[in-house]
């Protein structure tokens, strides 16, 4: 029994920062590790938007046009690519609706690790995986004919999408902190869907209904996808409207709104486990 | 604690709108002890673990864990607790060594020390074989251990079991008994929440029973069944017509008002002195030429106890089977 001699932790020698890092890197690191021992999941993942370029591109694409002209296709793909990020919540909410459910988020919670580092770390593991999908669907893109700018344009888009992404992990952490089981967060994609429909991920909002343009124009992903099809020098299809004519403005600005709606949010549901 | 106790809580009270989950709760866990804190479903037991594992505030009274106060030194009690909930709460897509491993580091040990307990803990809990398999191929009494195994990576002072068995099927159950017990030799002490009252009654060397948010009883097991009126004599005759005879002998060697059930042909009497009362029984209805067909002495179960306490049977009914047995 000599495993059982106590094991007293080390912590005094390190500040609180410190271990607030560290902690952090140590979700993170399971977060990726889930990855490399689930493969698939990845591709899962990517499943969906590589199906809809193929899809839309090739399916629909000889009958889409643009407003203002240029190749549908090349219209789409920073849509794909936005749509990807734009899924991404509902990754983070079924992560941490099975660890609030399984009792794992109460583990850490016991534990003398920083509490804060459970959220934060799940969003940096959700970062690092939403590169690693970016990367993926642009060399796809770039398989099928997409030819961006390159330079600093393209790297502000990609700078911009991850900024989506970021604001979308604390919708994820809400929602999963909010949905009772892990079945319910699948729901999720259902109403993740249409949202992603009335957008300008697919078609020009100018081409829709009236009414249905300015809501898709206002969905903060509109403004996302018209900033990175700007900066990737592929054709944009704006419209006139204020907020499309702002678009690189308003891809910065909506994630600003969405964070300081969604991750006090948050917060405050991740504080509720104490009550 | 200079007292020596590792658990101590004071009027405790915990409130979800108007309903009260705990309405004074008073515990006091001896250190080195197995505690057992027995009570139906919706008696309160997990919210008291809540508590003291630092998971949730208490809205009244005070609580110390290890000596340290639950509310204002949680960063300090939770190094010294270990916590097993009612779900296994380790990661299904990591192994049982990777699990092991990131609740190490997540304990501070760093990287080196976290391997080397990870490799500790798996000798210890009888996972070793399966250290490197996903933990969603584990049976479920194999993820309970290494829940358990979790649990002890920092050696804690004090151990909160909450419902450790539930779910699982009886072997299991042994399993995670024989780990409590070596965890409890080491000098762990455990505080244990069940509904299964064979499982405190076999732990346990003191148990609290609550019953709407307060404790109603604390007592050793025994003493408990003592309350109910200690133990009994029972002796089943092969011929109902004896009966009479035994009630004679039995009421002779035994000091309590021998009861009678005709239909049962049984008979049964409380006693002080067991063995003594037993063997004299035995003898003298042999003497008599009074045929038995089974003789013993039986003890108050602790549904009894309940019983006697609440006006009200433990309801495991409706025990929540949310578990899986096995996977």
């Amino acid at each position: 029994m000599s495993a059982l001699d106590p094991t007293t932790a080390p912590a005094a020698e390190h500040g609180r920062l410190y271990w607030l890092l560290a902690d952090c890197g140590n979700i993170v690191r399971r977060g990726l590790t889930h990855y490399q021992r689930q493969p698939v999941n990845i591709a899962w993942q990517l499943g969906f938007p590589i199906l809809s370029v193929l899809l839309y591109g090739y399916v629909f694409g000889s009958a889409m046009t643009v407003p203002g002209g240029g190749d549908y296709r090349d219209f789409l793909m920073p849509g794909m690519f936005v749509m990807t990020m734009a899924f991404g919540f509902i990754n983070t909410a079924t992560v941490v609706v099975h660890d609030s459910t399984k009792g794992v988020i109460d583990r850490f919670r016991s534990m003398p690790m920083a509490s804060s580092a459970v959220v934060a770390g799940r969003g940096v593991t959700d970062l690092v995986v939403a590169c690693a999908e970016l990367a993926i669907m642009m060399l796809t893109a770039l398989a099928m004919g997409w030819r961006p700018d390159g330079g600093w344009g393209f790297l502000a888009a990609f700078g911009l999408l991850l900024w989506l992404r970021f604001a979308l992990i604390w919708i994820g952490v809400w929602l999963g902190l909010l949905v009772p089981n892990p079945e319910a967060a699948g729901g999720l994609f259902a109403v993740a869907f249409p949202l992603t429909m009335i957008s300008s991920i697919f078609v020009a909002p100018q081409l829709m209904p009236d009414w249905l343009g300015w809501v898709a124009a206002w969905n903060p992903i509109s403004s996302t996808a018209a900033a990175a099809r700007e900066l990737f020098g592929t054709p944009v299809g704006g419209g006139g409207s204020w907020v499309e004519r702002h678009a690189l403005l308003m891809a910065g600005v909506w994630p600003v709104i969405l964070t300081a709606v969604f991750l006090p949010l948050a917060v405050r549901r991740f504080q509720r486990l104490s009550r | 604690m200079s007292d020596g106790h590792a658990v101590r809580a004071e009027g405790l009270e915990k409130r979800y709108g108007d309903k009260r989950a705990l309405d004074g709760f008073d515990l006091a866990v001896r250190e080195g002890t197995v505690h057992g804190l027995l009570g139906p479903n919706g008696a309160g037991k997990t919210t008291a673990v809540r508590i003291l594992s630092t998971l949730i505030r208490l809205d009244g009274g005070r609580a110390e864990v290890a000596g340290l106060d639950v509310a204002r030194q949680a960063r300090e009690v939770r190094a010294r607790i270990g916590l097993t909930g009612q779900y296994a709460a380790v990661d299904e897509v990591l192994t049982g060594r990777q699990n092991l491993e990131m609740f190490g580091r997540l304990f501070h040990l760093g990287g080196g020390r976290a391997r080397a307990r990870a490799v500790e803990l798996l000798e210890q809990f009888d996972l070793t074989d399966a250290a490197d398999r996903g933990v969603g191929k584990y049976s479920g009494g194999m993820r309970r251990r290494l829940d358990l195994a979790a649990s002890m990576i920092l050696a804690p002072a004090v151990l909160f079991l909450d419902e450790p068995t539930t779910g699982l099927d009886p072997r299991s159950r042994g399993e995670v008994w024989d780990s409590v017990r070596a965890l409890v030799a080491s000098g762990t002490t455990v505080l244990l929440t069940t509904q299964y009252l064979e499982e405190a009654d076999k732990l346990a060397s003191r148990i609290t029973v609550i019953d709407r948010g307060r404790a109603i009883a604390d007592d050793t097991p025994d003493g408990l069944k003592n309350l109910v009126g200690g133990d009994r004599i029972e002796v089943v005759v092969a011929e109902r017509a004896d009966i009479p005879r035994a009630v004679k002998v039995v009421a002779r060697v035994c000091e309590g008002e021998p009861e009678a059930d005709e239909d049962a042909s049984r008979v049964h009497a409380p006693v002080t002195d067991r063995v003594a009362a037993l063997t004299e029984v035995a003898r003298t209805l042999q003497d008599e030429g009074v045929a038995v067909e089974d003789i013993g002495l039986r003890r108050p179960s602790l549904d009894d106890v309940f019983l006697r306490l609440t006006g009200h049977r433990t309801d495991r009914t409706g025990t929540p089977e949310k578990e899986a047995v096995a996977a």
